[in-house]
Formats: C-alpha cells, sequence, structure tokens
C-alpha cells in the first residue's frame, strides 16, 4: 500500500522512514512525502488512478491540510483516496471541518505510531 | 455691601473666558470705586464753594450710574472701560479747567485714568489714555505759558482745604483701585495654581494608566501567541518523544544484531541512533528558543542593545503570529514570502522592543488580509480551487542591508512588512501612530501597537518608521535602523 505524508516539518521523512523500517523493507509499505498541500497535489497529479492513503496535517503555511482535503475529494474520484488528517490541536472545529469534507480519519498529535500501524493493517 | 453692589453690575456671562469676566468684575469695582471717590468730591467741592465743579462731578456721577447699568446688559467690557476713561478725562478736564488750569490741585487726577485703564482694558488702552493725559497737562502748561488766564471757580479762602482733599483723594483713589486689582489678581493666581494642581494629578494618573495600557498591550499581544507559541513546541516536542521511542527500538535491534554478529547493521543503526540523537537534540533546542523568545517578550524590555539576528527574530515572530492567527481563525490562511538578506549578521538593537514592532507589524497584515479576503465572494459550492477567487492573501516579510554611498560611514538595516490587502485609507494614514486610534472594533485593538513601534523605533533606537500604503491594494511598512 501506498502512503502520502504530507506535512511542512521536513524531519518527519526520517520519523516516518525509522519508525515503519520493518514494513518498508518489508514492502509491505511505501511511502511518499510531500511537505506542502502544493506539494501534495503535484504528487496526486503524477501518480493518478494509484491507490493512495493520504496523512495529512492540518496546519501548514500555505494550502492547509483542510483545503487539501476538500480539493482531493472534490476532484480525485477514481480511485477515492483515503485521507487521514492529523492535527496539534485536537478541538472539534477541526475535526467537524475535516468530517464535513469528507476525511477519513481524524488523529491528534502527538501520533501513536503503534496505533497508526494498526490503522494502516486494516 | 460694597461686593453686593458690585455684584449686582456684574452680567451673567458663562459663555465667556475667565479672563473676559475678571475684566468685567475689576471695571465694575472700578466705576463703583470712582463714583464713591465721585461724591467725596462733590462733597469737597461743596464745602469749597466750587459749583462748576459739583456739577461736573454729578453729571460724571450720573454717567457712571447708566454705564454701569448697560456693563450689566452686557455691553463689551472693552466700550465701558473706554468710555469710562472718556467720561473721567472729560470730567476731571472740565474741573481743572475751572478751578485754576495749570496750576489745579486738581491736575494731578489726571494721572488715575491711564491708571485705572491700563489695569482694566489691558496695555492699549492704558497707552491710548495716558498719551490724552500728557496731552492734556501740555495743552495746560502751554496755555500758562502762553499767559492764558484760567478761571478760578471755587472760594479761594478754601484753597487750602480744597488743595489737601484733592491730593489726599487721588492718593486713596489710585490705592483703592490698586487693592482691587490686587484682590482679583491674588484670586485668579490662586485659580491657577488649583487648576495646575489638578492638571497635575490628572496627568500623573495618566501617565500610570499609560504604562498599564503599555503592560496590557504586551499581554493581550502574548495572549495572541499563546496559540501559536503552543504549536510551535507541540511540533518540536512531538519529534523530541517519537526519535527518542524509535531510537530505543532501534538500539534494541542493534543489541540483537551484535549477539548475532552482525556488526554491519549494528554499525548502521547505530549511525541512526547518533542521526535521530542530534535531531532530538536539534528540536530541543528549538522549543528552547521559542520559550526563551516567549519569556523575553513579556518580561519589560532590558533597555539594553545587544547584537541580535535580525532575521531570525523576524522569522520567529512571523511563525508565531501565522500559528496564533491560524489557531483562533481556522479558515485563516495566508502565504508567508520572506526574503533575508543574509549579509546582514548581528545588528544591535534591543530584541524585545524590535520583536515587538515586528510582530506587531505582521499582525496587522495578515490582519489586513484576512479582512480583505473575508470580503471576497465565497467560493461557489463544489467550485475548483484555484478558481475559487483571485485574491491570495500575501504577507512579504524582507530584511535588507542599505550600505551607505561612499564615503558615508553609517549604513542602515531595513525591515520591510508588506501586505496585499485593503490598505489604510487617507484619513486614517494621518492618525495611525497616534496613541489609541484603532480602526478594530472595540475591545479587538488596543490603539496602542502602532504607536509604541513608532516610539521603538524613532527614540529607542534612533530609526525610521515608514508607511506606505495604496487603498485597496495593500500597505508597505518599512523600519528602517541605523546600524
Amino acid at each position: 500500500m501506498k502512503i502520502l505524508v504530507v506535512d511542512d516539518e521536513r524531519d518527519i521523512q526520517t520519523l516516518f522512514e525509522q519508525r515503519f523500517r520493518k514494513e518498508i523493507k518489508e514492502k509491505a509499505l511505501e511511502f511518499a512525502f510531500a511537505f506542502s498541500g502544493e506539494e501534495a497535489l503535484v504528487y496526486l497529479n503524477q501518480h493518478e488512478h494509484e491507490k493512495v492513503l493520504i496523512l495529512s496535517d492540518i496546519n501548514m503555511p500555505g494550502m492547509s491540510g483542510l483545503e487539501l482535503l476538500r480539493h482531493i475529494k472534490e476532484i480525485y474520484h477514481k480511485p477515492p483516496p483515503v485521507v487521514m488528517m492529523i492535527t496539534a490541536y485536537g478541538d472539534a472545529e477541526n475535526f467537524d471541518t475535516a468530517k464535513k469534507y469528507g476525511a477519513d480519519d481524524f488523529l491528534t498529535k502527538p501520533v501513536d505510531f503503534n496505533m497508526l500501524k494498526e490503522k494502516f493493517k486494516q | 455691601m460694597f461686593k453686593i453692589i458690585v455684584d449686582f453690575f456684574i452680567p451673567v456671562q458663562h459663555d465667556k473666558s475667565a479672563e473676559y469676566q475678571r475684566r468685567v468684575r475689576l471695571l465694575a469695582y472700578a466705576i463703583v470705586v470712582t463714583m464713591v471717590f465721585a461724591l467725596f468730591y462733590v462733597t469737597t467741592s461743596w464745602v469749597a464753594g466750587y459749583f462748576t465743579g459739583l456739577s461736573i462731578m454729578m453729571g460724571s456721577w450720573i454717567c457712571y450710574l447708566i454705564l454701569l447699568f448697560l456693563l450689566k446688559q452686557g455691553l463689551n467690557v472693552f466700550k465701558v472701560a473706554n468710555i469710562f476713561g472718556l467720561i473721567g478725562i472729560v470730567s476731571i478736564y472740565g474741573s481743572i479747567y475751572f478751578s485754576g488750569g495749570f496750576e489745579s490741585p486738581v491736575l494731578p487726577w489726571l494721572a488715575s485714568t491711564p491708571i485705572v485703564l491700563l489695569l482694566i482694558a489691558g496695555k492699549r488702552s492704558g497707552y491710548f489714555w495716558a498719551i490724552v493725559a500728557v496731552l492734556i497737562v501740555l495743552t495746560f502748561g502751554l496755555m500758562d505759558y502762553l499767559g492764558f488766564q484760567f478761571p478760578k471757580a471755587y472760594d479761594e479762602s478754601k484753597e487750602y482745604y480744597f488743595t489737601l482733599s484733592c491730593q489726599t483723594g487721588l492718593v486713596l483713589i489710585i490705592f483703592f483701585i490698586s487693592i482691587v486689582f490686587e484682590n482679583l489678581r491674588v484670586k485668579a493666581y490662586n485659580q491657577v495654581t488649583q487648576q495646575k494642581e489638578a492638571l497635575e494629578t490628572t496627568l500623573s494618573e495618566l501617565k500610570a494608566t499609560q504604562s498599564q495600557l503599555i503592560q496590557a498591550e504586551k499581554m493581550a499581544s502574548l495572549g495572541e501567541l499563546t496559540a501559536g507559541i503552543a504549536h510551535e513546541i507541540q511540533n518540536p516536542l512531538n519529534f523530541v518523544n517519537n526519535f527518542s521511542e524509535v531510537s530505543i527500538e532501534l538500539l534494541d535491534e542493534m543489541k540483537i544484531d551484535l549477539d548475532r554478529g552482525n556488526t554491519d547493521d549494528a554499525k548502521e543503526l547505530a549511525n541512526d541512533v547518533i542521526q535521530n540523537l542530534e535531531k532530538i537534540n536539534h528540536h530541543g533546542k528549538r522549543a528552547d528558543a521559542i520559550v526563551k523568545g516567549m519569556l523575553q517578550h513579556s518580561r519589560s524590555s532590558s533597555g539594553v542593545k545587544e547584537p541580535t539576528n535580525i532575521n531570525a527574530l523576524a522569522d520567529e515572530y512571523l511563525r508565531l503570529a501565522y500559528h496564533g492567527l491560524r489557531a483562533k481563525d481556522k479558515s485563516f490562511n495566508a502565504t508567508m514570502k520572506t526574503d533575508y538578506d543574509e549579509t546582514i549578521g548581528n545588528i544591535n538593537i534591543i530584541p524585545q522592543d524590535i520583536g515587538r514592532v515586528i510582530l506587531n507589524l505582521i499582525t496587522n497584515a495578515f490582519y489586513a488580509v484576512n479582512e480583505k479576503k473575508q470580503q471576497a465572494p465565497p467560493p461557489p459550492e463544489g467550485g475548483i480551487l484555484n478558481q475559487r477567487n483571485n485574491y491570495e492573501p500575501t504577507v512579504i516579510v524582507s530584511t535588507k542591508l542599505i550600505i551607505p554611498p561612499s564615503g558615508g560611514q553609517r549604513g542602515a538595516v531595513q525591515i520591510v512588512v508588506a501586505d496585499n490587502g485593503n490598505g489604510i485609507p487617507q484619513k486614517a494614514l494621518d492618525k495611525i501612530f497616534q496613541p489609541f486610534f484603532t480602526t478594530k472594533p472595540t475591545g479587538e485593538g488596543t490603539g496602542l501597537g502602532l504607536s509604541m513601534s513608532y516610539e521603538i523605533v524613532t527614540k529607542g533606537h534612533g530609526g525610521e518608521l515608514k508607511v506606505e500604503t495604496k487603498e485597496g491594494e495593500g500597505s508597505v511598512f518599512t523600519i528602517v535602523l541605523p546600524v
């Protein structure tokens, strides 16, 4: 399964690569990284018709995670990507907006990687 | 008694200045005192058999009474004063003329008119009546020199008595008028002193309030920052936690590899752990810097200039302001562009103060673009993101080292905060640096941000804070700091 991680913090790449090193080694999971909403859209355009799970931060400069979500759900229909949102503020407003825009799941920072692994398995 | 009579003739004129009312009172006093002395003179004339003088004085007495009523009616005090002077000088002239002219004991009374008028109606009237009085004396002197025979209408056997009472009367009238003047002057002085004390109290209260407001403004901007700070600290802390956790896993794996003798794999894992520790260190420092910055912001300014990296300072506040606003308003978004001149190096500034100025300008810029964005028509439901509207809220922060033209010793650093918001209307532009001026809704802005920024830049750092704005297109604030 391919997972696109969208976050403005570059160290997130190292972190994910280490946290999921076993899965990556076993080729159970494949990761791609985008450091802004705009970059994520570029990636999605280049990899159309590929089944991708998107894991996006909400608070990013430029296009926010919520805007990215809205955009993805409006444009990319086939195959419909699964989008999980992550935010530093686990508040109701962001949660509601994310749900309204069609987010498939909602995580709050700090991310529990064991839980995330379970979710990926599903 | 005297006061009651005077008060009776003083008109009620609340619309006039205190100085005007003081002159009215003085004039009324002067006329009443003069009338008392006129009666004294009437008596003296009667005793001295000077019936011409008696008639003149009775006539002037009646004129004075009419004048008092005119004053009560609200006739201008300067007019009344000068009519009073005219009546006075004419009646004195008549009395002198008919009582021996140049040798008349009444002659020195001419002095009273300019003195009284000077005190009541001011210098110009004083000069005028002094010249008139001197001219009359000179005329009498000339007439006497030319051998003119003045009539002596009084009983010459009473000449000693007449002279004595005239001279005494003159001394007394000048003294009384002076007393009246002195009393009113003291009263006015006391009033001014009281007002001065009241003003001083108000001023010190205002100063206290101002310093409280400055502190409140600081706290308010800290409040705006809190959410941004929380976000900024949360991220590095997450990395610290995650990288340390993952390092434990890596080290566990490394132990297994070492047990199995896979030294190459173990070395690779060790390198990963080293890398992670570096990252932990990096993110720890990041959180540390944010907390330090926050403390620095809330602390009162040290007032000490220290070498500061202006680019780092500007960037820190840009991020804090952005995340602060984002936390408050989820829909808020803006493009931040930065252009830092890396050749600036460290410059000597008071970091807390300049930080506050930058924060203020950036917060204002974000506020401006957000306002404009909210005014823009809402995106059509289901519309495509890039086409939903043409407005892209943008805030640009840039720094630049200005190298002085050849020969100049001192350069400057320019910090520019530009936005593409609504701009500042011309009528507000003149006031933006004034304390308490704000266009934000009540309770949202203290109106102190820009005025304090201006003080900090100009007075605190000898720099300049300039603004260029175009309505509907945006504003550019430029801080110029000499280095």
